[in-house]
């Protein structure tokens, strides 16, 4: 029947409008009932409606592994950096966005500190390859998306200082992470004292024979 | 093979080499002199024989699909390389080699009358490398403009901002001391023009359209023929909505009907190929996200497939399935789009493109959660992929693939499938015959839709794509709504393959045994892998000469190369239709100008 493509269409709308309602009926608390602040929307399979999000009254949440701009973590009872500058990031990183001067101590040798960490965040392409390859755990990716500025220099020339975060950020951002760092940490630590402590017992042995 | 010259015989040199060409060289008997070395990378041509020789190929041994063109320079020559297959009878590659001593002036017979597929991809070539196509009927630069100088893959030519040969500088460890790109470079931005030129005089020649303006045909017969109505030209793009980005459609029109049309590209151009030449080969994965960045998994797994060949891998189960998966997913994310914009194209303003978004959305939660990302996915590495599928990811795919997914395309089937304005829009409009979409070397769903049986995960299955059922699509009328119908049920096939590899995906490692490594050992050697990418066959030719950075990286983008047959679909439509039928090609300008 001619004209029925444009009926079917106009129910097709209509039910999407009111689904997009009853979905929300159904989220007990009502999302726009009081602090609109994460929507999760993982479980959205279910839902039949839009699922706009009212973006920056409302975020959405994101999974563990969301990449953007790289951080440097430090550890956060002592200070002190996981960055020994071994250069790695740099050398994998595909822009070449990443910028590193080796620390020196007085007699000018290179010492395992960088004395500057430069990323150009105008070029890096958050690909995650630094995190990936950095052997000490020392480079993340943050989860912080909302860089945007008026400038481009020397505002998103992130240093040092810029990038350095606790671990107790990392811990938030990427519990998952965290725990499975933790807990390799645990082992490696408890098979170091089981070793120490066959090599105790054995000296003892050695020196009491 | 190499051709022995004995001392005692050197006044019949000349003949005694034809003769063992002959007898034992290919092609010998049919095309004699053609094939000049059996190589194990190929057969190598003598350039004047390469017409006959491809005419023969063509018609005798059924080597009916020119794959790829692509050139390298060499330090001692140039080579043009032709990749054929059959679409008829599927059968392995047979690859054409064509080498230029002459460095400064390369030429080579066109084998556009042969495979009219090449027409671009010879451009692109001349462009590039500076080879020029004897015989080409449209012989100008493609993607870069008409007063560009130099070419751009010649080994000593320097980009703006050139810094170093390879990747990665010395300039950023230990003494990485920032620098801005502006401030490093002593001449600022290094770009050199010819001598004598201004480029703020040049103008367009008048006479670059005058191919499809047919300001040599309107010659007075005599018969008041002259007297017909004028053609104007037409400026689609490259800033038009109904052209997907920046892409420009020059059309000729004669009342509202198209008479002549020439794409023009390369408003993103940014030479990825002379990227690629100076990254390492890790770092080109994320750069391949950014070819079709809707398709970001499908170009990693195409990319790593042909460094994996180089460097003979083996993946591991669970990372194969994962692979399949994510292509799989990724190909029905690519289709609701294009069947979402094609509508957009006719008039439907964004409530099917819309639709087909939303449930795009749920895919790329998908993706973010695995790979960290949802567009710029760069999953993928050599060996398997970077990191597992996080806890309850699997169990998510498959509530999506069983539940949600099948019951949106009903719905999406009720909606689009039989409206009679679609219908009426669609029906008839640039049709290609399967002789033709062959013939202009048209991939994927473009294709299939005109008859041709051909899947390259059929034809040439790659990962593990010989253990899932599924169909291949075809549909035979050639035209924008059969293209539609392809893409439809190849969303259908995509769920059934999903099902299959989500149900037998098994435990285990993604990545190989040994330690992750971000600077991988490619023996030298060249490999050319393709998928069956969502758009068309998606190919990658890398060579690697040892070196940590690849020698020559080519894309063989499937949308590009199916904007050849633009023209030829679009003449004799109506402007309004020619639209319709760019949207149907499903273009994304990230990958057509690269």
């Amino acid at each position: 029947m001619f004209g029925s493509g444009a009926l079917k269409g106009l129910r097709v709308t209509l039910r999407e409008f009111v689904s997009t309602y009853v979905d929300d009926i159904k989220r007990i608390p009502s999302r726009y009932a009081g602090g609109r602040e994460e929507i999760d929307q993982s479980s959205a399979g279910e839902q039949h409606g839009l699922f706009t999000i009212q973006y920056p009254e409302e975020h959405r949440k994101l999974p563990e592994r969301f990449r953007y701009i790289p951080i440097l973590i430090y550890d956060a009872e002592t200070g002190e950096d996981r960055c020994t500058a071994c250069g790695i990031c740099a050398k994998v990183c595909p822009p070449q966005c990443i910028w590193i001067v080796r620390a020196k101590d007085e007699s000018g040798k290179p010492v395992t500190r960088p004395a500057e960490f430069c990323i150009d965040t105008t070029i890096c392409m958050n690909c995650g390859l630094c995190a990936e390859f950095c052997p000490f755990d020392a480079i993340k990716m943050d989860h912080n998306f909302e860089i945007a500025t008026y400038d481009r220099m020397p505002q998103l020339l992130f240093d040092l200082k810029a990038l350095r975060v606790p671990t107790t950020h990392y811990a938030q951002i990427r519990p998952g992470d965290w725990a499975a760092e933790q807990a390799a940490r645990a082992a490696k630590e408890a098979e170091k004292a089981a070793r120490d402590a066959e090599r105790a017992a054995k000296a003892s042995q050695q020196s009491s024979a | 093979m190499t051709i022995k010259t004995e001392p005692a015989a050197r006044t019949s040199v000349q003949e005694s080499t034809l003769c063992i060409e002959e007898t034992t060289l290919p092609y010998g008997d049919a095309v004699p002199g053609a094939v000049l070395e059996d190589s194990k990378s190929g057969l190598v041509v003598a350039a004047e024989k390469l017409t006959e020789l491809a005419t023969y190929l063509r018609d005798h041994e059924g080597y009916d699909y020119l794959s790829m063109v692509t050139s390298i320079d060499w330090p001692s020559y140039l080579e043009v390389v032709y990749y054929l297959y059959g679409v008829g009878q599927p059968k392995p590659a047979k690859v054409l080699r064509v080498r230029l001593p002459d460095k400064a002036n390369p030429a080579l017979p066109s084998v556009v009358s042969v495979w009219p597929g090449a027409d671009f991809q010879e451009r692109e070539v001349y462009d590039m490398m500076g080879i020029r196509f004897e015989g080409h009927p449209n012989l100008r630069r493609i993607l870069l403009w008409e007063g560009f100088e130099g070419h751009p893959l010649r080994k000593d030519y320097r980009e703006s901002y050139f810094e170093e040969d390879a990747k990665p500088y010395k300039s950023r460890h230990p003494d990485g001391a920032h620098l801005w790109a502006e401030d490093r470079v002593p001449w600022k931005d290094n770009v050199s023009y010819p001598v004598g030129w201004d480029p703020d005089l040049w103008t367009q020649p008048e006479v670059q359209y005058r191919r499809i303006m047919g300001v040599d045909d309107q010659v007075d017969s005599g018969n008041g023929s002259k007297f017909g109505t004028e053609r104007v030209l037409i400026n689609m793009g490259p800033q038009h909505p109904s052209t997907h980005g920046v892409f420009r459609m020059v059309a000729a029109v004669d009342g509202e009907s198209v008479v002549g049309l020439e794409p023009e590209m390369g408003y993103l151009h940014r030479c990825h190929e002379k990227i690629g030449e100076r990254n390492t080969y890790i770092m080109n994965i994320p750069y391949t996200d950014r070819l079709d960045y809707i398709t970001s998994m499908s170009n990693n797994l195409g990319y790593v497939l042909a460094v994996e060949k180089l460097m003979g891998l083996q993946v591991p189960e669970r990372a194969e399935y994962v692979r399949v998966i994510m292509a799989e997913f990724t190909r029905i994310v690519s289709h609701f789009i294009a069947i979402g914009f094609l509508f957009n194209d006719l008039g439907a303003y964004f409530t099917p493109a819309l639709y087909g978004l939303r449930e795009r959305e749920l895919i790329l939660d998908l993706f973010e959660a695995a790979s960290g990302s949802r567009m710029m996915c760069n999953y993928m590495r050599f060996g398997g992929v970077s990191a597992d599928l996080p806890e309850g990811w699997i169990e998510r795919a498959k509530e999506l693939v069983t539940n949600r997914l099948p019951r949106v395309m009903e719905e999406f089937e009720n909606l689009l499938t039989g409206n009679e304005i679609f219908l009426m829009r669609t029906r008839g409009i640039g049709v290609l015959t399967a002789k033709e979409s062959t013939a202009y070397s048209m991939a994927g769903p473009m294709l299939r839709a005109s008859g041709v049986v051909y899947d390259v995960r059929r034809a040439e299955p790659y990962s593990i794509y010989s253990r899932f059922d599924f169909d291949v699509i075809t549909q035979p009328e050639g035209d924008v709504w059969a293209r539609f119908i392809v893409r439809m049920r190849e969303i259908y096939e995509s769920l059934r393959i999903l099902r299959q590899a989500l149900d037998g995906i098994p435990e285990g490692p993604i990545m190989p045994p040994g330690k992750k490594q971000y600077q991988v050992r490619v023996p030298p050697g060249e490999a050319y892998s393709r998928i069956e990418g969502p758009k068309g066959e998606l190919g990658f030719y890398v060579v690697s000469d040892g070196k940590p950075n690849p020698y020559r990286y080519h894309v063989r983008a499937p949308t590009f190369i199916n904007l050849t047959s633009l023209a030829k679909m679009c003449v004799g439509h109506k402007i309004a239709d020619s639209v319709v039928i760019l949207g149907a090609i499903d273009i994304v300008l990230g990958e057509v100008d690269r």
